[in-house]
């Protein structure tokens, strides 16, 4: 209670409140209003142009019949899942712990090396990073092409969903292995050592010795990198969803809809869907964080 | 060394060593296709050349878009911090009512309503508010979204910062103004530096938000004019491409640097809950 | 120089419990006061109710002549040093000791040279440039003295001024600080909660337990007659024999001995006899056990009888005294170091 909710500085409520005041407009505004707002959206015929874009009706539940029965819908959700599970539940989780746990005896330039590169894929420009891979992927002269012997493959058309989980591996595991590697530092070393004199294996260490004192993070990890990949809107610019819809992940869909097919109400209404998605796995997560606790 | 170990070893070389190719290999492209006579999508040694610098320092819109970027990445780092920094401040310190809600709606908010899951509405309120093709509107937008997420990073390091030296502080007679000035912000420092540099990062390269907001190609910023390059006048503008790529990444790896030597890539606590 | 005056002062947290509760307490002008007590007995709360960090709810707090119960902490006249010392990491040994002027916007050559000249005073001069992150614990601990010093206030505050110190550096910096108190004169209050630091400092002794007064005096009042069982539990290194004993017949009987004659005592009447281990000696009659333990304290051991009943009484002895375990032993407590305590309510009755 003491060292906790002091109010050390003297600030007093009222001025705390101000200070808070900025933030809270701003996230109200542009996070919470937009949010509830798709649920309005979402049982109107709103369109971007037309006699629905001046005045839109309500339609009630109506779009959401259209997208449940909708192969287009379904096809996303079914993409979406499995471009979260492969690339970031499995692909980002196993590489980034893979590479804390070798990177530990290391010596510290390559270990930085490493990192460095890690990293530098999380950082750049997303609009930059997908011309690295159409350079990877391309059919005149692709990287890809050249080291598998098949320099003609359009990767991006024949493998589009292989392509976007190498991808989105390449450019998100930066915060797995940052989240991994912080984590590792604060396991005692003396269990690590335990086990070791124990005669466990490596493998063995990491599940009894490791493991357990991580478990908080790899749940936070996997949240998190799994809501940002389902979010992610770089498929997009790497296949723009095709070809013939086989890449075409939830946000691509939601975009293609609303602004080139101009169904407002319609998007949103998907939108919601992915909302409620989201809060479902958070909230999943939050009750699995407290069993723990 | 036993055998074992040894093939444990060369196993886990090997394992690093083709990490770091795949790594790597996807970014050669920008080292070399800028400088590249006859630049292309594909991997090759390059005819060096300057041409492609001249042929992209001429594109009408290549430096409109720079300037745009520094534009909205500049008032969305500066709203985000400055009310993030305050907020953090406030929920740290003083007990408000509801706050343990209000922490829990943020923790929430911050990974559930994405950019992406908005995008109809945030489209729709700036359509109707008649904040299409503004610059600022969509930094706020911007800003707005960053937020939740910068609360929680800078709620951190104020939590760690001692209650000890503000009440020592007032001890000596400072007035609230003075103890955020002179102790608070000078020792939270680090993490107000972390959170301009992780919000200009994210405010740059964001392709979506600006693509949706931002119609006017001469208010547009560089990661949608990156994307228009490709289909300008039906093909891919291979001239400009690779350099404008290079010339929109050097700020976020000069950061990325500068933040490496500075202070480290690091975690700092905290991110468990 | 000002006496401080707590008049029925209770603190209470937002959760309700009542920290400090309705305590009346008055330091002399000049005079180093200790607040002893076990962790959570409201000794630090009560600290900080007079540095004005937390709202008196009830009561008064007077400094000198002057009411400072509604200050602010800033307009009280107190200085103060915060367990972990509180020095700002940002700014060098200078600026944090000039900081309460720059705080009332003194000139900035003024700050500096109030600076020296207190710190030249704590033998600081060659570290003025420093960071607190350079410094070692002792010279942090008289850094952020100096920075109190340089308030010039009227009353200077210590929250565990030594408890971050190790064990041999503590025992100089106990030394330091009694001289410098002394030859200040500046009224001090500190806390803490290791019974031999107060004893060694302290001109008075308040001893705490949850929120109140349990016993004030000089370090000897408190050592030689606690005034009750907690108070003799807490107080001394070696801790105090507390043994049950009966009234027979005006006399206390104890572990199968007769002790002391109690006349104005009905028999039957439960008591609590205290004595400490320092002030047994070994005796031809008196308590009689078999010596079960034997502890080295360097200069002294600490004996440690099994008695008739299954009663543990220890005593020391000088070290060349030293028994032999299992040997038999009757010990007698000095003349007037046995202390009576009632059974029911622990508190002191009597001494023989």
């Amino acid at each position: 209670m003491r060292a906790a909710d002091r109010d050390a500085a003297g600030l007093g409520p009222v001025r705390a409140f101000g200070f808070l005041a900025p933030a809270l407009v701003l996230i109200g505004v542009f996070l919470v209003f937009p949010a509830l707002w798709t649920l309005y959206i979402g049982i109107t015929d709103y369109q971007l142009t037309g006699p629905a874009a001046v005045q839109p009706q309500v339609v009630g539940a109506e779009n959401f019949r259209t997208a449940l029965a909708d192969p287009l819908f379904g096809n996303s959700v079914r993409l979406t899942a499995l471009y979260a599970l492969c690339s970031a539940v499995i692909g980002q989780n196993v590489l980034g712990f893979a590479l804390a746990w070798l990177l530990r005896p290391v010596r510290p330039g390559l270990r930085r090396a490493v990192e460095g590169l890690v990293l530098l894929a999380w950082v750049l420009p997303g609009p930059v990073v997908a011309y690295l891979w159409f350079a990877v992927l391309s059919r005149d002269g692709g990287t890809l092409g050249l080291l598998l012997d098949r320099p003609a493959t359009a990767w991006l058309v024949e493998y589009p969903m292989a392509s976007l989980v190498v991808f989105n591996i390449w450019r998100g595991t930066a915060f797995s292995l940052l989240l991994y590697t912080s984590a590792l530092a604060a396991v005692p070393p003396s269990q690590v050592e335990t086990a070791r004199l124990l005669g466990a294996n490596g493998w063995q260490t990491v599940r009894d010795a490791v493991f357990p004192h991580i478990r908080g993070h790899v749940l936070t990890n996997t949240l998190l990198i799994s809501l940002w990949t389902a979010n992610d809107f770089t498929p997009f610019l790497l296949t723009a969803g095709g070809p013939n819809h086989e890449s075409e992940v939830l946000p691509v869909l939601i975009y293609r809809q609303a602004l080139e097919s101009g169904q407002l109400g319609y998007a949103s209404a998907i939108s919601l869907l992915l909302l409620v998605g989201n809060l479902l796995v958070a909230l999943v997560y939050l009750r699995l964080l407290r069993r723990r606790a | 060394m036993t055998p074992r170990r040894v093939v444990r070893r060369i196993a886990a070389s090997a394992l690093i060593a083709v990490v770091l190719a795949f790594f790597a290999v996807p970014m050669l492209w920008l080292a070399g296709a800028p400088f590249d006579a006859r630049p292309g999508l594909g991997l090759r040694w390059p005819d060096w050349t300057l041409a492609n610098v001249r042929a992209t320092l001429a594109h009408p819109y290549a430096l409109t878009s720079l300037a745009n970027s520094v534009l909205l990445c500049l008032v969305a780092c500066a709203v985000t911090t400055s009310s993030a920094a305050l907020a953090a401040y406030a929920l740290s310190r003083v007990r408000l009512p509801g706050r343990d809600a209000l922490l829990y709606l943020l923790l929430l908010l911050s990974s559930v309503v994405t950019g992406t899951a908005a995008m109809v509405p945030i489209f729709v309120l700036m359509l109707q508010l008649g904040l299409i093709d503004s610059r600022l509107g969509t930094a706020l937008v911007l800003a707005g979204g960053l937020l939740p997420a910068a609360i929680f990073i800078l709620k951190d390091f104020v939590d760690a910062v001692p209650r000890s030296y503000e009440e020592s502080a007032r001890v000596f007679g400072a007035s609230a103004g003075q103890v955020l000035g002179h102790v608070v912000l000078p020792v939270a420092r680090p993490g107000i530096a972390m959170v301009l540099v992780w919000s200009f990062v994210n405010a740059w390269g964001n392709f979506l938000l600006p693509f949706l907001l931002l119609r006017d190609v001469g208010r547009q910023p560089a990661a949608v004019l990156l994307r228009t390059l490709q289909d300008e006048g039906g093909s891919v503008n291979l001239a400009v491409i690779p350099v404008f790529s290079l010339l929109y990444s050097i700020p976020v790896v000069v950061l990325y640097v500068l933040v490496d030597k500075r202070y480290g890539f690091r975690f700092h606590g905290g991110i468990k809950s | 120089m000002a006496a401080i005056d707590i008049a029925g002062v209770s603190t209470t947290y937002p959760n309700g419990v009542r920290a400090v509760d309705g305590l009346d307490l008055r330091v002399a002008d000049g005079e180093l006061f200790a607040l002893l007590g076990p962790s959570g007995c409201g000794k630090t709360t009560l600290l900080r109710t007079i540095a004005g960090l937390e709202p008196a709810a009830e009561g008064s707090v007077t400094i000198g002549s002057r009411d400072v119960t509604r200050l602010p902490p800033g307009a009280r006249g107190v200085a103060m040093v915060f367990q972990d010392y509180a020095l700002f990491p940002h700014m060098t040994v200078a600026e944090n000791v000039g900081y309460p002027l720059r705080v009332r916007r003194a000139p900035r050559e003024v700050q500096r040279s109030t600076a020296e000249r207190v710190a030249s005073g704590l033998s600081l001069s060659e570290l003025l440039d420093r960071r607190p992150g350079q410094l070692s614990g002792g010279q942090q601990q008289r850094a952020a003295l100096a920075r109190a010093l340089a308030v010039e206030a009227d009353v200077l505050l210590l929250d565990e001024p030594l408890s971050n110190l190790d064990a041999r550096l503590r025992l100089e910096a106990r030394t330091f600080l009694k001289r410098l108190q002394h030859d200040l004169g500046l009224t001090t209050v500190f806390v803490t909660h290791d019974q031999a630091e107060a004893l060694a400092l302290a001109d008075r002794i308040a001893v705490m337990e949850a929120g109140r007064v349990r016993q004030l005096g000089t370090p000897r009042e408190v050592f030689q007659r606690p005034s009750d069982t907690f108070v003799a539990n807490f107080i001394g290194s070696t801790p105090m024999n507390l043994l049950d004993a009966v009234v027979r017949d005006g006399h206390v009987e104890c572990a199968g001995a007769r002790l002391a004659r109690v006349p104005h005592l009905a028999s039957g009447t439960g008591v609590i006899v205290g004595v400490r281990p320092e002030y047994l000696r070994v005796d031809e009659h008196g308590i009689t056990g078999r010596v079960s333990i034997v502890e080295n304290l360097g200069v002294t051991s600490l004996v440690t009888l099994e008695c008739a009943g299954g009663a543990l009484v220890s005593l020391t002895v000088p070290e060349q005294d030293e028994p032999a375990l299992g040997r038999s032993m009757a010990v007698t407590a000095a003349p007037g170091r046995l202390l009576l305590y009632a059974a029911e309510d622990g508190r002191l009755l009597d001494s023989r």
